[in-house]
């Protein structure tokens, strides 16, 4: 296969939101780093050149990627997932500690972070494992062997400790339900939450009296047409309100401190302004400062480099993790949106793309791909603007971080390359 | 299903995100919030306050640079404490608190470690200071007064409390704002417009460089300097003869209604509000319970005019066609209202218009004051005719100066007398005190002042006021330089100002004439009352003067109230004889006068109430 055929087949539109965000990632890593000491804008020894740097490292990743023969993903996939697993054990023997947390290697000139690796190779190894003829997804088996790919990596990263990246690892659930999983796990996960978050919101006895509303509801306005088994449902229904009891004791016994302080964060539990503006002080700091620095920019925002909370540092990780906040202060509602639309645009034309592919490796790969892109750029944003829980996970193409953009990069591009191959390959 | 699952996931997380950034870009988005920026300074650069001048272009009140010592904790490096504090001039245990208590309140933030250097002080210290680290001298600038008098007028400032921060937002924390007087009034001329600079700051509070290449920036707008009406010299004079007397004296001109001096005694120096000791000086002032030193009693004493208001009733009848000049009224060495007979001190005989203002005869301006009421079908009617004649001299009501306070005095009216007496319950005879100025009317001494002024321009005033130029320009304000009138007609003034004119001559106050100026007035008398541990008590008469002078050309009209007193001519009458001389002349000649009008003090008087020691009311000791 030449390279000009790789051109041609290639889907330029994903290319084009992969190079904007790229772009305007690293402008507002620029202003976010600048310093009038440093004119310079790629000296190397400042945090922007080196993302700099790291651009151009994708560029040529992107090249030898594409070069490679599509077929070499899925056949090595296996041997590159074991290499991960292994990169991560040997982090506990040889890792580097940034921050409290061992997740790197020091290999002098930058330091490789195994887990943004595991991540391509988690997605291509699952790919693999649901795409082979043998395996069949309504076996119990075989759902379990598929959740254990997913989990080994997760279970290494926990004791880093970087449980933001191990989270990460679970949005590949949504490839083994594209696959044949029945929704109702689903389902069930998502009830769960939603009576987890209720009962901390309003408390056990609103949420049973709701649930045995609705119970009430469903039979008034169904019965006549369906027969329904009455007595799963009632227990579903006291299922969730010990479910519910069952929030509160390991809300108040089980969880630490910290973790309750995050709660009522997110779910603005606490009123007493006392108390908020103490919380603002410590553990809300970043997301209420992030949260101000993003109102105060307006609908058109205060200009390129000319973000006040930006250039004062007051956002705490700001090139990193919370990098969406000098969009906001910047570029305004007008960045933001921008932002948010350029990544909606992204998933849905990867969706896309996706359930085109013949190959059942390819499309499984790309599910692989929008769930990590997806889970990422869901818990960022909503933890940037407030509405998530803090959780330390970057925004993809966009954080400053080396291993990151390297590997986000070779996630989607080694998709795009599987996706130039669909007509040769679909059998 | 599966296949829209997760783009409706996608799209649905898509539109929350921008609702959520909607919600706090564009609803929760207010402006003006580069100061509520944490990450934005605001250094203000302050201007000079206006400078002060009298009517004459003499210094009343400057500036005087202060210097104060500044450190910060946290730049403090090793240093020779011995040497340092010897060139401070301060004990080496107090600079060693002071530096831990300025690092207590803030390592990064500057405190004030010696405040208010002198000059000398800190040009020795100038030199020397680059050699420590952390600390610097910041200049301020404080008011600086070249006079010892007029602080009633000039008030004073002081830093903004929590109202002036309520009220007016331009106020920040630490800055100073005119408190009373002059300063107040005046406030935003003399204060001009402070500048402010912009410095972006990080989150631990360092200067990173100017905000927006200082496009917000604004530089300070200085202050102007004013010219106030008030002669500084009159102003002077006349506080040194209030010395130990209680009351108020203002001197007006009356071609303008300028004040050329408002003296409240006893006063204060202006001086002792300004610096170190100001907050215990203001406590010494302010507890003063008897004498009341912040009390303007130029224009916050409200007190019965006494005889002076004759002069009005006189016009007010002449107005109305009650009187004629010649018409004649009986003394008896008193008057009848209804049985009772009351005393009258001007010797007896027929009086008309001239002799009952020259003798000052009660009998006479009680007959006067009926045949008014007379000229109406009703009392009531009477009433509002005489309130509002009164009301035209600028009495009952705030005159409308510009001085930061002031009191309506008090001109009774038909509904008072109705409340107090029942309708048609009250008569001529009931109100007569109204007659001789006792009673139910008061006036300030502003008011009192004025109302001479008007005579003296025979039939018009000016609002008064005290300020005369900003930046050299006179004052436009249509206020104070369009002639209020008065209800009485020109003609009716040249007969009574001529009865005033005898007073002087040969009448009430022909004790106190000054050699080659002719001067028109009238003395006041006031019986004064207080009580005593619940029991109303006679105190010494007050001693009231108002007068003119020249009469044919007034150039100065004044009124004098000093408080116990006694007769008009002992104490005000002298006191405005000399003010008028100092002012139209320019020095006295009546030297033995001025000696004992400068050292005679009231005190015993004013302490009888308190000391319980038996007194006699108006007693004749000089």
């Amino acid at each position: 296969m030449s390279g000009k055929s790789v051109l041609k087949r290639i889907d330029w539109l994903t290319v084009l939101f992969y190079l904007m965000l790229v772009l305007i990632g690293w402008l507002n890593i620029y202003s976010s780093t600048f310093t009038e000491a440093e004119p310079s804008i790629f000296n190397f020894s400042t945090l922007h050149g080196k993302q700099f740097f790291f651009i151009g490292a994708s560029v040529v990743a992107i090249i030898v990627i594409l070069a490679l023969e599509a077929s070499f993903f899925e056949r090595f996939s296996s041997v590159f997932y074991a290499i991960s697993i292994l990169l991560l054990l040997g982090l506990f023997a040889f890792g580097k500690t940034i921050a409290g947390a061992t997740s790197w290697y020091n290999l002098g000139f930058f330091n490789l972070q195994p887990s943004e690796l595991a991540k391509v190779t988690t997605a291509l190894a699952l790919a693999k494992y649901l795409s082979d003829i043998q395996t069949d997804i309504k076996r119990r088996k075989d759902q379990l062997y598929s959740f254990l790919i997913i989990l080994i990596p997760a279970i290494l990263i926990v004791p880093q400790p970087d449980p933001g990246s191990a989270l990460v690892f679970f949005s590949l659930a949504f490839v083994i339900f594209r696959e044949g999983l029945p929704l109702y796990y689903l389902g069930i996960a998502f009830l769960a939450v939603l009576v987890f978050v209720t009962t901390l919101m309003f408390g056990t006895i609103w949420v049973s009296i709701v649930i045995a509303l609705l119970i009430v509801l469903f039979f008034l306005l169904k019965k006549k047409r369906f027969k329904i088994p009455v007595l799963p449902l009632i227990g579903f229904a006291v299922v969730a309100i010990l479910f519910s009891l069952s929030v509160n004791f390991v809300f108040n016994n089980v969880f630490e401190q910290r973790h309750r302080d995050r709660f009522s964060l997110w779910l603005r539990l606490e009123k007493d302004p006392a108390k908020l503006e103490q919380i603002r002080k410590t553990i809300g700091y970043n997301t209420y400062q992030s949260e101000k620095a993003i109102e105060s920019g307006g609908f058109f925002g205060k200009g390129f480099l000319e973000g006040t909370r930006t250039k004062g540092d007051f956002v705490p990780e700001q090139h990193t993790d919370y990098i969406f906040s000098t969009v906001g202060e910047e570029w305004g509602f007008v960045g933001t949106a921008t932002v948010v639309i350029l990544f909606t645009l992204m998933l849905l034309r990867l969706v896309y793309l996706a359930e085109r592919q013949k190959n059942s490796f390819s499309r499984m790969y790309g599910y692989g791909v929008i769930s990590i892109l997806l889970i990422h750029y869901f818990i960022n944003i909503g933890m940037v603007i407030g509405v998530l829980p803090t959780i330390g996970i970057p925004l993809p193409f966009f954080s400053y971080g080396g291993s990151g953009l390297l590997f986000f990069t070779a996630l989607l591009f080694v998709f795009l390359k599987l996706d130039t191959n669909r007509l040769k390959e679909g059998i | 299903m599966k296949k829209i699952l997760l783009s409706s996931i996608i799209v649905i997380i898509g539109i929350t995100f921008l609702g959520r950034l909607s919600y706090l870009q564009i609803f929760s988005f207010s402006p003006d919030q580069v100061l509520e920026d944490p990450a934005i300074k605001a250094i203000y650069d302050y201007p000079e306050r206006g400078y002060i001048y009298d009517r004459n272009g003499k210094l009343l009140v400057g500036n005087d640079p202060a210097y104060d010592v500044m450190v910060i904790p946290r730049e403090v490096r090793a240093l020779d404490t011995l040497e340092f504090c010897t060139l401070l001039g301060v004990p080496k245990d107090k600079f060693i608190k002071e530096l831990k208590k300025a690092r207590i309140y803030s390592p990064r933030l500057p405190s004030v470690l010696v405040p208010q250097l002198s000059k000398q002080d800190y040009a020795r210290l100038q030199e020397k200071m680059r050699h420590y680290k952390g600390f610097y001298i910041q200049k301020r600038s404080l008011r600086y007064y070249d006079t010892n008098s007029a602080a009633n007028v000039l008030g004073y400032i002081s830093e903004v409390n929590e109202r002036d921060l309520a009220r007016n937002p331009y106020f920040k924390q630490g800055e100073l704002t005119g408190r009373i007087g002059i300063e107040k009034v005046y406030e935003e001329i003399l204060r001009g417009r402070k500048g402010v600079q912009y410095i972006q700051k990080d989150r631990f509070n360092r200067d990173i460089g100017p905000y927006k290449d200082g496009q917000l920036d604004t530089l300070p707008e200085q202050g102007k300097e004013i010219h106030i009406t008030i002669d500084k010299v009159l102003q002077e004079y006349g506080e040194r003869l209030m010395h130990g007397k209680h009351g108020g004296i203002v001197a007006i001109e009356p071609a303008t209604g300028e004040i050329l001096s408002m003296i409240s005694g006893p006063t204060y120096d202006p001086a002792l509000l300004v610096g170190r000791e100001r907050s215990r000086n203001y406590s010494k002032l302010h507890y003063d319970s008897i004498s009341l030193p912040l009390f303007d009693r130029s224009i916050s004493f409200e007190k019965a005019p006494g005889s002076p208001f004759k002069t009005l009733n006189a016009l007010v009848a002449l107005q109305e066609g009650a009187i004629t000049p010649s018409t004649s009224v009986g003394c008896s060495g008193g008057f009848y209202i209804g049985r009772n007979k009351k005393g009258c001190h001007c010797g007896g005989g027929s009086r008309n218009l001239n002799s009952g203002i020259y003798n000052s005869c009660n009998a006479y301006f009680v007959g006067v004051y009926r045949k008014i009421f007379d000229v109406f079908p009703s009392m009531g009617e009477g009433m509002d005719a005489w309130e509002k004649h009164m009301e035209s001299f600028g009495l009952g009501n705030y005159l409308g100066s510009d001085l930061h306070t002031g009191r309506r005095g008090r001109i009774p009216n038909r509904a008072m007398y109705d409340k107090w007496y029942g309708a048609n319950r009250w008569s001529a005879s009931t109100t007569y005190s109204n007659a001789i100025g006792q009673g139910e009317v008061a006036v300030t001494p502003l008011q009192l002042a004025n109302m001479t002024a008007a005579i003296a321009n025979r039939g018009h005033f000016f609002t008064p006021h005290v300020l005369k130029k900003v930046e050299g320009k006179d004052i436009q304000d249509p206020k104070f330089t369009e002639a209020r009138h008065t209800t009485i007609d020109k003609k009716h003034f040249e007969p009574v100002i001529q009865g005033m004119a005898d007073v002087y001559n040969h009448g009430t106050a022909r004790w106190v004439q000054v050699p080659d100026i002719a001067i028109a007035g009238k003395t006041g008398t006031v019986e004064n009352f207080t009580k005593i541990d619940g029991v109303k008590t006679q105190l010494t008469d007050n001693s009231v003067f108002v007068a003119f002078a020249p009469v044919d050309n007034p150039k100065i009209a004044i009124a004098v109230y000093i408080e116990n007193g006694y007769y008009g001519s002992r104490y005000a009458g002298h006191i405005a004889s000399l003010m008028i001389e100092k002012y139209i002349k320019g020095k006295i000649t009546r030297k033995d006068l001025e000696q004992r009008m400068l050292e005679k003090t009231l005190e015993h008087e004013y302490a009888k109430p308190y000391s319980g020691e038996e007194f006699k009311i108006n007693s004749r000791v000089w």
